[in-house]
């Protein structure tokens, strides 16, 4: 491809003075930018180039004495289970005694759209409680933490324990095997 | 007449000019990198809107791998070496000098206290091949078996600082997230972040 230029030197010539040979100052530099992009092949390759974002999660303090504040009545209320498969099912402003209906979504959009629905319905004390089951995965937490962040809904919980009457309605309506 | 000959471009390029661009690159790369660190398990992580950054110093991570295994892991060699210490105190356990050099190279391990000595016996290059079971839980988080819960102490001892963060995996079960929890609030840790990927907010969605 390319070569080293010789020549152009002195040389003998009969009779004449000898000359010293000068070296061409030209230098092949192939090799070197062969070396020069495989080092940053490497250095792209080892470092991280994402930085993964954090989200934060407020739990409430279990120790702190339970301040005497009015229940959350049930109609207020839209409680979201996390099932499997990436499903969502909830109720809305009935308790899970009170024979409500079961809805199922999906993640994303359509939960978002069920929860802005509620809110419409339900008005400003309005309250989301998130409820994982232990069928639904850390992405669907993530996930619908998520939403509720985009939703703009400040007002829920996350609860982990499911009360026995949730639990006949999710086994019975939701055919969920908890 | 004689025939015209055509004139022959020469097929060498000046290649200095390229040379210097991939120079100038590799400068670059090398200035702003910062490596990977070896970690005990892949954990493919969630991603979520939320623009804030993890922090790369004073950092707890507490990882969940597929499974529901945990693994620990804190920031800077010094911390993690006293930390060592303090849960060699808490255990009843003895770390060689050695071995709380070789300690303080781990990024993160998932393994219960007294299997470490074992593990740091090995080379680096078998341990990789070494299955860790994870760093018991339970889910009330006091018990006498939850070792997480006095690293997480220990840790804290070491480096008052620290944030707290979870890395899970996406299909890890909520049972095995729940657990970490509890360890955590047990202790009477109520805030901490979940690691997640960046991913775009919908359109036209501000943040107030």
């Amino acid at each position: 491809m390319s070569s080293i230029e010789t020549g152009g030197g002195g040389g003998k010539h009969d009779g004449g003075k000898v000359r010293s040979k000068k070296a061409s100052t030209r230098i092949d530099m192939t090799p070197m930018v062969d070396l020069g992009f495989l080092l940053i092949t490497f250095f792209i390759l080892a470092t991280t180039l994402s930085k993964p974002s954090a989200m934060t999660l407020n739990m409430p303090d279990k120790t702190e004495q339970e301040k005497k504040t009015e229940p959350i009545k049930a109609s207020k209320v839209m409680t979201a289970f996390l099932g499997k498969d990436n499903q969502v099912l909830y109720i809305a402003g009935k308790a899970a005694n009170e024979d409500p209906e079961l809805k199922t979504v999906g993640y994303g959009y359509p939960l978002r759209q069920a929860m802005l629905e509620n809110l419409a319905k339900i008005g400003p004390d309005f309250v989301i409680v998130v409820k994982p089951t232990k069928l639904s995965t850390y992405k669907n937490v993530v996930d619908m933490m998520d939403e509720l962040t985009i939703a703009k809904i400040k007002r829920y919980a996350l609860v982990d324990e499911l009360t026995p009457d949730e639990k006949t309605l999710l086994k019975d309506k939701g055919k969920l095997d908890i | 007449m004689p025939a015209v000959k055509p004139k022959r471009a020469s097929s060498a390029v000046d290649m200095t000019a390229m040379c210097d661009v991939a120079f100038l690159l590799l400068t670059f790369f090398i200035l702003t990198a910062q490596f990977k660190t070896q970690d005990a398990a892949t954990i493919e992580t969630p991603s979520s809107i939320s623009g804030i950054k993890v922090p790369d110093s004073d950092i707890m991570i507490i990882s969940l791998d597929k499974t529901g295994k945990v693994y620990f892991g804190i920031d800077n060699q010094v911390n993690r070496m006293t930390m060592l210490d303090n849960m060699a105190a808490t255990r009843g356990l003895q770390f060689s000098d050695a071995e709380k050099r070789k300690f303080s190279l781990l990024a993160n391990f998932g393994l219960p206290a007294a299997q470490l000595k074992q593990f740091l016996a090995l080379e680096p290059v078998k341990r990789n091949l070494v299955k860790q079971p994870g760093v018991p839980v339970d889910s009330t988080g006091v018990s006498k078996d939850n070792e997480l819960k006095d690293w997480i102490y220990n840790a804290r001892k070491a480096n008052n600082k620290l944030r707290i963060a979870i890395k899970g995996d996406n299909i890890a079960k909520f049972p095995s997230f729940k657990n970490v929890i509890a360890t955590l609030q047990a202790q009477n840790i109520n805030k901490f972040n979940l690691v997640t990927g960046t991913e775009q907010p919908p359109a036209g969605w501000k943040a107030n």
